[in-house]
C-alpha cells in the first residue's frame, strides 16, 4: 500500500527533487496539492449549504410531485456507474501522466471525458424529462433544492470536462512539465471529489428518496 | 441587445447623486489625467497592477479600503444629517434613496473596508514575520485581490447607473425577491459579492496554506508571532464560511433569475432558511474580521511595552478557541425567529461563552503593558482605545445575548451602536493601528506622529459622541434605518450623534493629511535601520520597503521573538556576525492575469446584471482564455542571482551595522 502510495506521488515528489527552493523541504508540488485541498474543503462546504438546503425544503412540494412520484432509479444507478468508472480511468490517466506515457495519458483521459459527457448527458435528459412533466425547479421549493443541488454538481462536471480538455491540450502543447504535472494532479482530486459529492448526493437524494 | 439597460437607468432627476456621482467621476479623471500626464502608467502597470509580490498586492488591498472607507463614510455623514432633520419632516434624502444609502454603507464597510484593509494587512505582514519570500500562491493572490477590486467598482457603478439595493446590508427575503425588489438593486449587491467573494475565498485558500506549509527554517508553530496565528484562524474561518455566502447567495439568484422558490413566499419557500443560512457564514466573518486586529493589538502591545506578549499559548489557544465557537452561534442574530425557548437559551449561552476567550485575551494584553517600558505612540493608542472601547462593546453584546433583552432590543437602534461599537473600536483600530504600525516597513518612512494622535483622539472621543446616544435611543424604542421619525425626544440624541459624525469627520481629514504630509516630508521621517519601533518579529530584519525577496538568506528561527533574540545576540557581540553565503534563487514573475480576469469579471457582472446575455458569454470566454495563456506560460519564474542579492543585502547590513554601533555608544 505505502509502496503503491509511493508511486503514485510518483518520481516528482520523491528522490533528490524533494529539496527544492523552498524551505524545510515542502515542495511545490505538496504546496500545491495541500493548496487544492483546501479549495476542495471549501467547495465540499458550498455543497453542505446545498444539502441543508434540500433538506429544510424536502417535503415542501407545495402540494406537487414528491421525491417518490419523480426519481428514476435506473437512470441515476446508470449515472453513477458513468461517474464511478471515469474516476478509475482518471485514476490511469494520473500515473499516465506521472510516468510520462503519454498513450496512457490520452487513453485515461479520453474515456474519463466520454464517461464524464455520458453522465452529464442523462443527468440533463433526466431534468428535460422533469421540466416536460411540470416538475421544474419553479414548481415547488423542494424541486428548486433538487435542481439546485443536483444542478450545482452537473456545473461542476462541466468545469471539470473543460478543465480536462485543457490539461489534454497542455500535455499536447507542452509535454510533462512539472508544472503541468502539478496541475494534473490537482485536477486528479478535483475529479475524484466530484465522485465523492455524488456518492453523498445518489445515497442521500435519491436513494432515500425512493426508499420512503 | 442591451438587455434591461437604457438611459433611465441614469437617474438625471436627482441632483444628490448626480453631482455626487459627477465630482467622483472627475476626480477619477483628475488622477487617470495626471498619471498620463507624468508618464506613470507603465511604472504603475509593471510594478503594481501586474505584480504578484505579496507586499505590493498588500498595499494595493489597503488602498482600496482606505479609498472605500471614504465612500462609506460619506453614506454615514449622509444619514446621520438625515435622521438629525427628519423629526416630523422628509428631511433631504427621499426614502427610497436612504434605503441605499444605509445598504451601500453597510456593504462597503463590511466588504470593501474592513475586509480588504485586514486582507492587506496579512498580504503584505504574514509572509515576511514567517520568514518567507511570499506567499504560496503569488499570481493567485494577484487574482483575489483583483476581483476584490472588481466588487468594489460594481457597488460603486450601481450609484450611476440603476440603483444600489434598499434591503439593507444583508438582503433579506422576501425583500429582496424579484416580487418586492423588482430592480437591479439587489442584482448589484448579489454579483458584487459574489465577484469579490470568490477573491475572499482565494485570498483564504492562500494564506491558510501560507502560514502552514510556508515557514523559514525553524518557524514552528508555537514560535510564530501572535498574527500569523490569528491569520490562519481567520483564513481558516474564510475558508469554511465564505462558501456557505456564495451557496446562499447563488440561492437567491435563481430566485431571482429563474423563478427557483428557496426563500419565496410562495410554493413553499422557507424564508427563515436564508437568516439561518446568511448567519452561518455572517457571525464567522465577524471573527474573520477582528481575529487579525486582535493579532494586531498583540503586536503592538508587546512592541510598545518592550516586553513578550504575556500568556503566549493562552492566547494561541483563545483564538483557535474563538476560531471554533465563531460557528456555533449565529441563531443569536434572530433570536425573535421563534425557534423556541431551548434553542435560544443554547445559542444565548454559547454566545456568552465566546467573551471567555476574548476576556483571557483582554487580560493578556493588559498583563503584557504590565511591568514593560509603555511607549505611547500612536499604534499602541489605537491598542488602548481598542481595548476600553472593545470591553463596553463586548459587554453590550453579552446583555445582547440574553434572549428576553434581544427581544425588546432586536433591530433597535441598541445593536446599531452595538455592532459599530465592536467594529469600529476593534476592527477599524486594529486596521488603524497596524497601518500606522507597518507603514514605515512598507514605505521606508513613518506617518506623522502628532497628526496620528490627533487623529486618535478625534475618532475616538467621536465614535463615543456619535454612538453612546444610539444606545440610549435604542433602549427609547428607536429602530434601526427609520427615514423620518415623529418622537421629539429622539432629536437631541440624535442631533448629538451627528456632532460625532463630525467629530470623527475631522479625525478621517486629519488622517488624510497625516499621509499627504508625511509622503512630502518623507526625508526627516525616513527610517534606515527597517526597525522604526525596536519590533520583535522577522518583518523587521529585513530593509524598508523589503526587498521585492524579503529576505537575501532565509533566517533561522530559534524561538519566539525571533528578531528580538538576534538583535540581543548581535548587541552581545557587538557585531552582526560574518556575511551569510548568498546564492541564487527564484521569484515568480509577474502577471496581468489577476486584472485581466477581474477585468472580465466586472464585465460578466455587470452584463449578468442588466440581463445582457451575449456579453455574459463573451466575458466569460476572455476570462477562461486568460487562464489559459497563464496556464501556457513557459517561463513563470525568474532568477535573482547571488551578486543582486549580495548587493542588496550588503547596504542593509551596512545600516544595520550602523545602527547597532549608535546603540552601542549611545
Amino acid at each position: 500500500m505505502s509502496a503503491l502510495a509511493m508511486d503514485a506521488a510518483g518520481p516528482a515528489a520523491s528522490g533528490p527533487r524533494a529539496v527544492d527552493e523552498h524551505e524545510h523541504g515542502a515542495t511545490k508540488r505538496i504546496i500545491v496539492g495541500y493548496g487544492f485541498w483546501i479549495f476542495l474543503i471549501s467547495d465540499i462546504i458550498m455543497f453542505a449549504a446545498f444539502f441543508a438546503a434540500y433538506a429544510v425544503l424536502t417535503d415542501s412540494t407545495a402540494a406537487g410531485p414528491s421525491r417518490r412520484d419523480l426519481f428514476e432509479i435506473r437512470t441515476v444507478a446508470i449515472e453513477t456507474a458513468c461517474l464511478l468508472t471515469s474516476s478509475l480511468f482518471c485514476g490511469l490517466a494520473g500515473i499516465g501522466a506521472t510516468y510520462r506515457e503519454r498513450r496512457l495519458f490520452y487513453a485515461g483521459m479520453a474515456i474519463t471525458f466520454v464517461l464524464g459527457a455520458a453522465f452529464l448527458f442523462l443527468e440533463l435528459r433526466e431534468f428535460a424529462g422533469l421540466i416536460a412533466r411540470g416538475a421544474g425547479p419553479g414548481r415547488s421549493a423542494f424541486l428548486s433544492a433538487f435542481f439546485a443541488l443536483i444542478g450545482c454538481h452537473g456545473i461542476h462536471v462541466t468545469a471539470g470536462l473543460m478543465w480536462l480538455l485543457t490539461m489534454v491540450a497542455q500535455v499536447f502543447a507542452k509535454g510533462f512539465r512539472d508544472d503541468v504535472l502539478r496541475r494534473m494532479l490537482c485536477f486528479g482530486l478535483f475529479w475524484h471529489t466530484l465522485d465523492i459529492i455524488w456518492v453523498a448526493l445518489f445515497s442521500l437524494v435519491y436513494l432515500v428518496g425512493v426508499s420512503r | 441587445m442591451w438587455g434591461r439597460l437604457n438611459w433611465s437607468a441614469i437617474p438625471f432627476d436627482q441632483p444628490i447623486v448626480m453631482v455626487a456621482s459627477s465630482v467622483v467621476g472627475l476626480g477619477i479623471l483628475a488622477v487617470l489625467a495626471w498619471i498620463f500626464h507624468k508618464g506613470y502608467l507603465p511604472y504603475l502597470w509593471r510594478e503594481w497592477l501586474t505584480s504578484v509580490d505579496h507586499k505590493r498586492i498588500g498595499v494595493m488591498y489597503a488602498v482600496l479600503a482606505l479609498v472605500m472607507l471614504l465612500r462609506g463614510f460619506a453614506d454615514a455623514l449622509l444619514m446621520r444629517s438625515q435622521q438629525a432633520v427628519a423629526l416630523n419632516a422628509p428631511g433631504y434624502l427621499p426614502p427610497e434613496h436612504y434605503d441605499q444609502i444605509f445598504s451601500a454603507h453597510g456593504t462597503m464597510m463590511i466588504f470593501f473596508v474592513a475586509m480588504p484593509f485586514m486582507i492587506g494587512l496579512m498580504n503584505f505582514v504574514v509572509p515576511l514575520q514567517l520568514g518567507s519570500r511570499d506567499v504560496a500562491f503569488p499570481t493567485l493572490n494577484s487574482v483575489g485581490f483583483w476581483l476584490t477590486a472588481s466588487g468594489a467598482l460594481l457597488v460603486n457603478i450601481s450609484l450611476v447607473v440603476g440603483e444600489f439595493a434598499r434591503t439593507g446590508w444583508l438582503p433579506y427575503p422576501p425583500l429582496s425577491e424579484l416580487a418586492y425588489s423588482p430592480g437591479v438593486g439587489v442584482d448589484y449587491y448579489l454579483w458584487a459579492l459574489q465577484i469579490s467573494g470568490v477573491g475572499s475565498l482565494l485570498s483564504g485558500i492562500n494564506l491558510v496554506t501560507t502560514v502552514l506549509k510556508v515557514r523559514a527554517p525553524g518557524m514552528d508553530y508555537l514560535r510564530m508571532p501572535m498574527f500569523c496565528w490569528t491569520t490562519l484562524a481567520s483564513n481558516l474561518l474564510i475558508v469554511a464560511a465564505f462558501p456557505i455566502l456564495t451557496a446562499t447567495f447563488a440561492m437567491l439568484l435563481l430566485d431571482r433569475y429563474l423563478g427557483f422558490h428557496f426563500f419565496t413566499n410562495e410554493a413553499g419557500g422557507n424564508v427563515m432558511m436564508f437568516m439561518n443560512l446568511i448567519w452561518a457564514w455572517g457571525h464567522p466573518e465577524v471573527y474573520i474580521l477582528v481575529l487579525p486586529a486582535f493579532g494586531i493589538f498583540s503586536e503592538v502591545f508587546s512592541t510598545f511595552s518592550g516586553k513578550p506578549l504575556f500568556g503566549y499559548r493562552s492566547m494561541v489557544v483563545a483564538t483557535m478557541a474563538i476560531c471554533i465557537l465563531a460557528f456555533m452561534v449565529w441563531l443569536h442574530h434572530f433570536f425573535t425567529m421563534g425557534a423556541g425557548a431551548n434553542v435560544n437559551a443554547i445559542f444565548g449561552i454559547a454566545t456568552m461563552i465566546i467573551a471567555v476567550p476574548t476576556g483571557v485575551k483582554i487580560f493578556n494584553w493588559l498583563f503584557t503593558m504590565y511591568g514593560g517600558r509603555v511607549v505611547f505612540s500612536s499604534p499602541l493608542l489605537w491598542a488602548l482605545g481598542f481595548v476600553v472601547t472593545f470591553v463596553i462593546g463586548g459587554m453590550t453584546g453579552v446583555l445582547m445575548a440574553v434572549p428576553p433583552a434581544d427581544f425588546v432590543l432586536h433591530n433597535s437602534l441598541f445593536l446599531v451602536a452595538h455592532f459599530h461599537n465592536v467594529i469600529i473600536g476593534g476592527v477599524l483600530f486594529g486596521a488603524f493601528a497596524g497601518y500606522t504600525y507597518w507603514f514605515p516597513k512598507a514605505f521606508g518612512f513613518r506617518l506623522h506622529e502628532g497628526l496620528g494622535k490627533a487623529a486618535f483622539w478625534f475618532w475616538t472621543i467621536g465614535f463615543y459622541v456619535a454612538f453612546m446616544p444610539l444606545y440610549w435611543l435604542g433602549l427609547q424604542g428607536m429602530t434601526r434605518r427609520m427615514q423620518h421619525y415623529e418622537v421629539a425626544a429622539w432629536q437631541p440624541w440624535l442631533l448629538l450623534a451627528a456632532v460625532g459624525a463630525a467629530l470623527i469627520l475631522v479625525g478621517i481629514v486629519l488622517q488624510v493629511v497625516q499621509l499627504f504630509y508625511s509622503i512630502r516630508h518623507r526625508a526627516e521621517l525616513r527610517d534606515d535601520s527597517g526597525d522604526p519601533w525596536n519590533g520583535r518579529s522577522l518583518e523587521w530584519s529585513t530593509a524598508s520597503p523589503p526587498p521585492m525577496f524579503n529576505f537575501a538568506v532565509f533566517p533561522h528561527v530559534d524561538g519566539a521573538d525571533a528578531y528580538w533574540a538576534a538583535k540581543r545576540g548581535e548587541r552581545e557581540k557587538a557585531s552582526l556576525g560574518p556575511e551569510p553565503a548568498y546564492a541564487d534563487i527564484e521569484m515568480p514573475r509577474n502577471s496581468a492575469t489577476g486584472f485581466i480576469c477581474a477585468f472580465f469579471a466586472t464585465i460578466m457582472g455587470f452584463a449578468l446584471i442588466w440581463h445582457i446575455w451575449w456579453l455574459v458569454g463573451c466575458a466569460f470566454v476572455g476570462a477562461f482564455a486568460t487562464f489559459v495563456v497563464l496556464a501556457w506560460r513557459d517561463e513563470s519564474e525568474l532568477t535573482v542571482s547571488a551578486d543582486t542579492l549580495a548587493g542588496l543585502d550588503r547596504i542593509h547590513r551596512s545600516a544595520r551595522a550602523a545602527f547597532l554601533q549608535k546603540q552601542a555608544t549611545s
